[in-house]
């Protein structure tokens, strides 16, 4: 698929742009959620005005909230456990960065091309629970504690739902590669129509809302926000951090926003592509060169729709109880997942 | 006590049993005693909890108060009659008006004057302002207390169209200190009335738009329907007032139910109670009042009389010797002052009953085998204001 590269990069070269790449593709999604969503969404939706005095309409202001967090002091309460109460933070960054790894941009944009790239990404990601519960425990507080134990509790239960939702999509693509399933979709065509691909949110509906449902719990936004709580433990196994470290979680958690919005618009809406239909090509090999800078800003268009509905559904609901949020995820989700694999399944083999 | 209870209050006083039970049986478990507060999100104030915890379900929960304390009663007695307005106006922030209206009642029963029918009409008008700022913010907080933050941005964007109008009248938007013994300090001004009337309009959008959003919402009626019942004998132990008392069924309303000198009893309203006594029935209760007090005021307003709004009163104010009782329908609940007076131009004592006070006495009970999500929405919906506790 490189054959058609117009300058031949070097392999040092291809590793550099993609460390890079895999850095901007955490902190742009971030900055871009959390400016445009929490910062001024979230106004217009509370109506007020959100941010306005830092640059234009406030562009600025998160170089403003950054520059406040590397101010502060790093404490750390007196009878935590240190190490592990510093190290907890990054490993929740970390998991964010293993988990964009997997995530292909463009025909050839592509960080890490895994075979098992859904796998991947599903495993990695339940790396930070680990630093979620870590943090809690070493916190030496028990608001922490009890944020902690809730955040396990909770992505865990909800990692299960979040595997059923994907396996829908893995059956019908035949294929675990996340590369594959992108021109699965849009060399596909809707009974024999293919001007619009085959984006497997059509047949995949209930897969969808199982995986945005469980994505939602997954990085504890409201509704299923009770690990952080603040009404009710301060702010959870985030209470006792500060000044950069605290920094680190809130980073993490936007950008975790980011991350799983461009997983599931790579699963359920064609991600990078553009239906092949429309330019004749067949297969991967066929995509044009251009696809490599257009793909991305398609990829980062779908996101931001997919972030939007994750940030409306986070201001508009209470927050429900820990048994409330268990009881959805066994009883409500987990069937309907099950359903939606064995209907997939039938129709796989049948048709 | 439990012949007393119903079938479905006996299931809320065994699963309370249940949870004091559990001490002592299965695994080997240690409890863990949380503070939640004096400085805590969900407390709004310095209000302390301290709740033993087995896992997230409490066992024991004892209220600790005075961390307030301001000692108001006791300045009372080193301050004149108008003086004390001032204090008192700090006691319930929310709905400041409300508080100087039943002293004022009971200094104008000791001196045996009554306040002209203009005075008696804008005092009911402001005092169900005050219920209506105070009640907007608490429909709005709930929202916060359960997780939602955007209810709360539109309680503060309502409230404040409240806060303007009894600016207006009074010239304090939080603080009025209006009210005086034999009337009031000023006459409405101009064009007040028409504003007051598109005003009420706006809060009935807002209780509308708050019940689509929050109380119609799925999720805050899992959280809430069910969760801390007070039965009906119970509240009335405790001494519950006001829209708690109400949400467990008994219909019991100080502005109906007494001959004050106000307006009350010149318009058409209803009482609202709720059988439940559940969190949902207290801020569906609440929810009714707001919608209640928007149309008695749209009711007075239609018939606000002329005339002078200040009885004629000495100069100097001296209370002759006695004593007296008035408490109203606050928005939080009951509040009265027990004024005792020897003749000078400051009460002797005087005693403040504050609402809040007695209604967060019932935690204890109600906090029993509860987990501590629902700690948050009892303590939300019970509603209580830090300054009507400790005074």
């Amino acid at each position: 698929m490189s054959a058609s590269l117009a300058v031949e990069i070097p392999y040092w070269g291809q590793s550099l742009l993609r460390v890079l790449g895999g850095i901007v593709a955490v902190l742009l999604p971030a900055g871009t959620v959390v400016y445009v969503f929490l910062f001024k969404m979230m106004s217009f939706m509370q109506s007020r005005l959100g941010p306005m005095e830092a640059g234009p309409y406030g562009t600025l202001q998160l170089v403003a909230e950054v520059g406040k967090w590397l101010q502060k002091e790093d404490t750390a309460p007196e009878r935590a456990d240190h190490r592990i109460f510093k190290m907890a933070p990054l490993i929740v960054l970390v998991s964010t960065f293993l988990l964009v790894a997997a995530v292909p941009f463009g025909p050839d944009a592509w960080l890490t091309n895994f075979k098992t790239g859904v796998f991947y990404a599903l495993a990695v990601s339940s790396i930070s629970v680990l630093g979620i519960l870590v943090a809690g425990w070493a916190s030496a507080n028990k608001y922490s504690l009890l944020g902690g134990l809730r955040a396990a509790g909770q992505l865990i239960a909800y990692e299960l739902p979040l595997v059923l939702g994907t396996l829908g999509v893995v059956i019908q693509a035949g294929s675990m590669n996340l590369q594959d399933i992108v021109v699965a979709q849009n060399a596909g065509a809707i009974f024999g129509w293919d001007g619009l691909g085959n984006p497997y949110i059509l047949t995949q509906f209930i897969g969808f809302f199982v995986f945005m449902v469980a994505v939602q719990a997954e990085l504890t936004q409201p509704p299923f926000d009770m690990p952080i709580a603040e009404s009710e433990l301060v702010s959870g196994y985030m209470t006792e951090y500060s000044g950069f470290r605290f920094l680190m979680f809130f980073i993490a958690e936007f950008a975790t926003v980011g991350v799983f919005s461009l997983i599931a618009s790579i699963l359920f809406l064609g991600g990078w592509g553009v239906p092949f239909a429309w330019f004749g090509w067949e297969t991967l090999d066929d995509v044009d060169n251009w696809m490599n800078v257009g793909g991305p800003l398609i990829l980062f268009t779908k996101m931001m729709v997919l972030s939007f509905l994750v940030m409306w559904v986070r201001f508009s609901f209470p927050r429900f109880r820990e048994d409330q949020l268990q009881r959805f995820a066994w009883k409500v989700l987990i069937p309907l997942g099950l359903a939606n694999i064995v209907v997939t399944a039938i129709l796989k083999v049948a048709v | 006590m439990t012949d007393l209870l119903s079938q479905r209050e006996q299931l809320a006083y065994i699963a309370a049993q249940a949870a004091d039970a559990r001490l002592n049986v299965e695994l080997e478990t240690e409890g863990m005693t949380l503070n939640i507060g004096p400085q805590h999100p969900a407390t709004h104030g310095t209000l302390r909890i301290v709740v033993r915890l087995d896992g997230e379900q409490v066992v024991w929960a004892e209220p600790v108060c005075g961390y307030m304390h301001r000692g108001y009663e006791k300045l009372t007695e080193v301050r004149t009659y108008p003086q004390i307005t001032t204090l008192i106006n700090r006691i319930d922030w929310l709905g400041s008006f409300a508080n100087e209206v039943p002293f004022i009642l009971a200094a104008e029963k000791l001196m045996e004057i009554e306040a002209p029918p203009r005075a008696q009409w804008i005092r009911t008008i402001l005092f169900e302002l005050a219920r209506i700022a105070n009640i907007v913010l608490f429909l709005g907080d709930l929202g916060v207390q359960l997780g939602a933050v955007t209810p709360t941005f539109f309680a503060f964007r309502d409230r404040e169209h409240v806060l303007n109008l009894i600016e207006g009248a009074t010239g304090g938007r939080f603080h009025p200190n209006f009210d005086r013994i034999g009337g009031l300090k000023d006459d409405l001004p101009k064009g007040w009335v028409d504003e007051c009337r598109l005003v009420m309009k706006k809060i009935r959008g807002f209780c509308d738009e708050i019940e689509d959003l929050l109380i119609g919402n799925e999720i805050f009626q899992e959280r809430t329907r069910g969760v801390g019942i007070i039965p009906r004998e119970v509240a009335l132990q405790y001494g519950l007032s006001g829209a708690n008392l109400r949400a467990s069924g008994v219909d019991w309303d100080l502005r109906r139910d007494q001959q004050l000198p106000m307006a009350w009893d010149k318009v058409d309203w209803k009482v609202w109670t709720h059988p439940d006594g559940d969190s949902f029935a207290r801020c569906w209760v609440r929810l009714q009042e707001t919608r209640e007090a928007t149309k008695i005021v749209d009711q007075l307003l239609d018939g606000l009389p002329s005339g002078p709004i200040m009885a004629k009163v000495p100069r100097i104010i001296k209370v002759p010797e006695g004593e007296a009782w008035v408490s109203t329908e606050n928005p939080l609940g009951e509040m009265g002052y027990y004024i005792v007076s020897r003749g000078d131009l400051g009460p002797f004592r005087v005693k403040i009953r504050s609402a809040s006070f007695n209604n967060i006495s019932v935690l204890p009970w109600v906090l029993r085998g509860v987990y501590v999500p629902d700690v948050i929405a009892i303590l939300a919906s019970l509603y209580f204001i830090l300054g009507d506790i400790d005074r």
